[in-house]
């Protein structure tokens, strides 16, 4: 016999308003099965709770249905209410009588009768829920960080600390990321290196951290606590276990003029080659595609200046399968192209670069030792010209969003210049000054107050080259002037973009991604080191634009979730997935053709003999998502959704059509 | 009520204040209407006025004519002689990024400034009617009479006297006008006549 | 093969004679059969469209309602991005379409696909290989400072002729017929357009920029597509001389005469003795006369 208890929210004035509570109270309490029927202001709250809790103690209830908001805010709230009055979370339910008919509708009378309807729709469903537990995945405590970059390499240090093993993968030969190319950082002008340096070491050094750098993740499969990662580990033709990182063999190549990809394209480099003298670990590898010996053959004068006999051109890619439990997403970002304006140059001037070119300018271990030189013929630089909003907030560009970290780094890198050259000039032409954060907009006060930077606000025209300068043709819209400077130098503060492959890689993990190519997080507010699939997290720029102390803090916030997951020794996930009837399927795998996330596996039925009476469908329940595709393939209705079943949906169909 | 407005009395200025009446929402939404373009978008970001041409020359220029047409303040913006400056060479309109062809703004501006006879710049003024009376004459721009007639109108009597004999030497003057302006009036008539 | 519908522009039988007269004789040195549309009338320019777009537009569609052909070729730069804005109008703006055919009541314009093209755009159809082969007097030597002006390449999405900002269509033809393009930067600044009658003062001071950066590249002449910045650029020069002390003495010639040149065509269809600043001497000096 149903014993349903109906609670019906007011949600202060967001249902009251609209959809009279008494009439859906009382139309309620006159519905077979239905023997308790209450209204009250916030269900939600402690008092709220607790009316439900009593309900089911005193009138033995065998079902709850609450009347309220969407299930999306609150159907955990009010089960775990049912589960502490003891009963099975999954009798209860929600009817939305909210964002389903208060919130669209502004006629009381008909909006009063729909949301009477809507519950007791629900209520003939709820009449024929079972119980049902939650289902335990074991967890692999294993984590894997993609990416290399400041904030991998935090999440990894965090969890490693935690007590858990971690797999730090990074395509590039060296972890550092871009961080690792700046020369300081903003607002403290800390040196970047020597700051990043020590956790990149301990990252080498730590006995939970199983460093995989030139690797990149090829394939993914399984679901949250039991993932199975394949590893690319690509061929740096040098023995990582014998190689000392002496760099002999770096100064017997004779291909030297190799445009440096750390330098970005301004510094030149060898074949056989360590991205920077910091670069961990610190050994060489060998570029195929400028390798005299892979282009032609002959050569080998590393091989035989190496005093260990580290190189080793037969060596192969190896592909490393490894099971893990969580995955941390910090792939980073890189800049946009800085030809994509033709009215500044197109690419065509030398002395036209972007943010990460001048910190290798600026660099003291950089391509001029830190001097301030023009790439096009190494003369010094007195004036220099810093456009922000390069492709950033451009919609005629498709890059409407702001890129949030340039604002900052062209404040420093003028003072940074004006440090360097005291009788140099700086003019930053702006849209906006964003400098939010701590100790950000005293900083570029400074630029202007100490150091004398001039801000025009307005944005560039156009830039061209005449007699050895580049004239910069702006305007300060303060004073309505337009404005032109000759300078020696121009920086332009490119857009961040999200970093390549990113887009296959989500696509392989099911992790969904914005128009613009980042990651998305689960939620804007509430959730932003989690992605949509269970298990995978993301830290720094890989979701959105974002400055080091900001990426340090989300890196370290996905370790944590990660750290509550190892803590526990198995995992729960929600019952309501596809069960297969083994007795009546046929083993056709309709199912399987339907299934989206490619979670129904063949099962064998054997007799005592073990001969094989049938082949199955069986549902994966630590990977069912519970979307019912499956079941409306199947032919012969042997598989149904726990919580959905299809005599559910009947009821609830036929008590609609009734009505 | 005698108070406020001695008190209003004390505290104006000889500035023209900057209010939003509905008259100005008015002005607005007439221009981005009539212009089809998001005028209302503009950021300010002075891209226009980095790149125009003659901005040099503008007593207001691109970009705060822009401005004040999200403010509403027509009078500044339609008596301005910016808008008679501006040649459409489309460096602002190619360039905008967000894509407001400000170009067309312009033009939608001096259509309003004239029908509401309040345009500022009277050379260019005279040579565009000048111009237009030439092609509903003849159909085609006859030179010789177009330049006349811009002498005589604006009063410049003696401008480019200096190039007469020179163009007619080297044959760049044409003796005759051409015969087909009855397709070009009927154009115009069909628009209401001429008023500007 | 099928004619290209021309229209001349309003200064073809005036002012830039010589470039209609050249562009004749080069098409029909090439083979490039153009039938002038009858009765065609003025475009607008500048005046029409910065008084009452109805009226630009409404010129416009009544020379499309007269043209033999689908296919339109204009020497003339503002022509030709009034033609192209206004098929770009017509194309996107059903109502806008219904208006002006109100005014100028079309009798042949349904179902017609325009197509404008500005004479580069032909000669580059023609093939600048073929051009190249039937040059007969290379214009070795001789340095062109290519000048494009602002209504060819602007704005680009309805132009679509070439980039805005470095276009190079001009550039590739100079190089065929062997001349030499310098690279400069003010391909495409403005020349003050129309202003050389109200306010000359702007032109003096715009034409100025662009004659001294041409200079500053090494430029012999200046080459141009459009009679307005023709006439800018070349008759301009006397004023910039009486006012401002300043002789530039730079020929600026229309491509089609450097290109006619270079095909052997006669001298006297070119019309070199009816620019201003003669370009005589530096073609007899270069060999090429």
């Amino acid at each position: 016999m149903a014993r349903i208890g109906v609670f019906i929210c007011h949600c202060g004035e967001n249902i009251a308003r609209t959809v009279d509570v008494a009439k859906v109270r009382d139309a309620l309490a006159k519905h077979p099965g239905v023997v308790h029927s209450v209204d009250y202001r916030y269900m939600c709250s402690a008092p709220g709770q607790e009316l439900i809790c009593n309900a089911i103690i005193e009138k033995k209830l065998t079902g709850v249905v609450v009347a309220a908001c969407s299930p999306h805010m609150h159907e955990p709230t009010f089960r775990k209410a049912c589960a502490a009055a003891g009963l099975n979370p999954y009798l209860c339910e929600m009817a939305n009588i909210r964002e389903h008919c208060s919130w669209v509708h502004s006629d009381r009378e008909k909006a009063t009768e729909k949301a009477i309807e809507l519950v007791r729709f629900l209520v003939e469903k709820v009449k024929r829920n079972k119980p049902l537990e939650p289902i335990r995945v074991p967890v692999t405590k294993r984590a894997l960080v993609v990416g290399g970059g400041i904030a991998g390499i935090q999440a990894a240090l965090d969890i490693a600390n935690g007590g858990y093993e971690v797999i730090l993968v990074e395509r590039q030969p060296s972890i550092g990321g871009h961080m690792a190319q700046l020369s300081e950082t903003f607002p403290t002008l800390d040196c970047s290196q020597c700051i990043l340096t020590p956790k990149m070491v301990e990252v080498r050094q730590h006995p939970n951290i199983r460093l995989l750098t030139y690797s990149e993740v090829e394939d993914v499969k399984g679901y949250v606590g039991n993932f199975e990662v394949t590893i690319r580990k690509k061929a740096r033709y040098v023995n990582e276990e014998v190689c000392t990182g002496c760099g002999a063999c770096i100064q017997r190549c004779p291909q030297k003029r190799i445009p440096s990809e750390f330098d970005r394209g301004l510094g030149r480099r060898t074949a056989i080659y360590i991205p920077f003298p910091q670069a961990v670990p610190n050994i060489p590898i060998i570029d195929r595609e400028h390798c005299a010996y892979f282009r032609r053959g002959g050569c080998r004068l590393c091989e035989k200046e190496c005093p260990r006999g580290a190189i080793d051109f037969n060596q192969q890619d190896q592909l490393l399968t490894e099971k893990v439990g969580a995955i941390i997403l910090a792939t980073g970002y890189d800049l946009i192209p800085s030809d994509i304006y033709s009215e500044y140059g197109g690419g065509r001037y030398k002395d036209v670069i972007d943010g990460l070119q001048f910190e290798r300018l600026l660099s003291a271990s950089g391509l001029t030792n830190g001097e301030v030189l023009r790439p096009s013929d190494g003369k010094e630089v007195k004036s220099v010209v810093f456009v922000s909003c390069v492709g950033s907030r451009d919609r005629a560009k498709g890059i409407p969003y702001c890129s949030k970290i340039c604002c900052m780094y062209v404040a420093k890198h003028a003072i940074l210049f004006k440090h360097k050259v005291h009788d140099g000039q700086a003019f930053v032409f702006y849209m906006d000054v964003r400098a939010a954060g701590k100790g950000y907009e005293e900083f570029v006060r400074r630029a202007v107050e100490e150091e004398g930077v001039v801000y025009l606000r307005g944005r560039v025209s156009k830039i061209y080259q005449q007699d050895g300068k580049l004239i910069v043709r702006g305007v300060d819209t303060l004073s309505g002037m337009p404005v032109e400077i000759p300078a020696d130098l121009v920086v332009l503060a490119t857009a961040i973009r999200a970093s390549d492959g990113i887009v296959e890689l989500a696509q392989k993990l099911g992790v969904p991604v914005d128009e613009h190519g980042f990651l998305s997080e689960a939620h804007p507010k509430l959730r932003p080191v989690e992605t949509q699939v269970a298990g995978v997290f993301l830290a720094g720029a890989c979701q959105a634009p974002k400055d080091i102390p900001d990426t340090v803090a989300q890196a370290s916030g996905a370790a944590s979730k990660v750290l509550a997951m190892f803590a526990q020794d198995a995992i729960e996930r929600e019952p309501t997935i596809a069960k297969v009837n083994e007795q009546t399927c046929v083993g056709c795998f309709e199912c399987q053709r339907a299934c989206p996330y490619r979670v129904i596996e063949r099962k064998e039925i054997r007799d005592r003999q073990s001969n094989l009476v049938k082949v199955v469908a069986y549902v994966n329940p630590g990977l069912c998502a519970g979307c019912g595709a499956c079941t409306v393939a199947c032919r012969n209705h042997s598989i149904d959704l726990e919580g959905f079943a299809e005599e559910q949906m009947f009821a609830e169909l036929s008590a609609i059509t009734a009505a | 009520m005698k108070q406020a407005t001695e008190r209003e009395q004390l505290t104006r200025t000889d500035e023209t204040p900057i209010l939003l009446t509905e008259e100005a929402r008015r002005f607005t939404e007439e221009v981005i209407r009539r212009s089809g373009e998001r005028v209302d978008w503009c950021y300010q970001c002075g891209k226009c006025t980095a790149g125009c041409p003659v901005a040099f020359a503008m007593d207001i220029e691109p970009s705060r004519i822009m401005r004040l047409v999200q403010l509403g303040q027509s009078e500044r913006v339609l008596k301005s002689k910016a808008i008679w400056l501006c040649v459409g060479c489309q460096t602002c309109t190619t360039r905008c990024p967000q894509e407001i062809d400000t170009a067309k703004v312009m033009d939608t501006l001096r259509e309003m400034a004239l029908e509401r006879e309040v345009a500022a710049d009277k050379e260019v003024v005279t040579f565009f009617r000048s111009f237009l009376d030439n092609i509903r004459r003849y159909g085609r721009v006859f030179e010789p009479t177009l330049v006349l007639q811009y002498n005589l109108r604006s009063g410049h009597l003696l401008q480019d006297a200096d190039k007469g004999p020179l163009m007619l030497s080297k044959g760049k003057l044409p003796l005759r006008p051409s015969r087909n302006g009855a397709i070009v009036r009927k154009i115009f008539d069909a628009l209401g006549g001429r008023k500007r | 093969m099928t004619a290209y519908a021309y229209f001349p522009g309003c200064s073809a039988h005036g002012t830039a004679k010589e470039y209609d007269r050249s562009t004749q004789s080069v098409c029909a040195k090439l083979g490039i059969e153009l039938e002038e549309i009858p009765d065609w009338v003025c475009c607008g320019a500048s005046p029409a469209h910065a008084v009452n777009h109805l009226l630009s537009l409404a010129l416009v569609a009544k020379n499309l309602d007269l043209s033999p052909s689908d296919t339109i070729v204009t020497g003339c730069a503002a022509c030709y991005n009034r033609f192209k804005t206004t098929v770009h109008a017509l194309q996107h703006d059903r109502p806008l379409w219904e208006q002006v055919k109100q005014i100028v009541q079309p009798t042949k314009l349904n179902g017609r696909d325009f197509r404008v093209l500005h004479l580069l755009e032909v000669i580059h159809e023609f093939g600048l290989e073929e051009v190249k082969e039937r040059v007969v007097k290379p214009l070795k030597g001789l340095k062109v400072a290519c000048y494009y002006g602002c209504l060819l390449v602007r704005p680009p999405k309805v132009m679509g002729f070439d980039d805005p900002d470095n276009p190079k269509k001009m550039d590739e033809l100079i190089a065929a017929i062997e001349a030499e393009p310098v690279e400069w930067e003010f391909k495409t600044e403005c020349c003050g357009a129309f202003h050389a009658v109200p306010h000359p003062e702007i032109v003096l001071r715009l034409t100025s920029n662009i004659l001294q950066a041409a200079k500053d590249a090494g430029a012999d002449v200046v080459s141009v597509a459009c009679p307005m910045c023709q006439i800018n650029l070349d008759l301009r020069q006397l004023d910039i001389q009486k006012r401002h002390k300043v002789t530039f003495n730079m020929p600026v010639l229309y491509f089609t005469q450097l290109l006619g040149l270079a095909l052997g065509i006669n001298k006297s269809e070119l019309g070199f003795e009816r620019l201003i600043v003669d370009p005589r001497p530096i073609l007899k000096e270069k060999g090429l006369m």
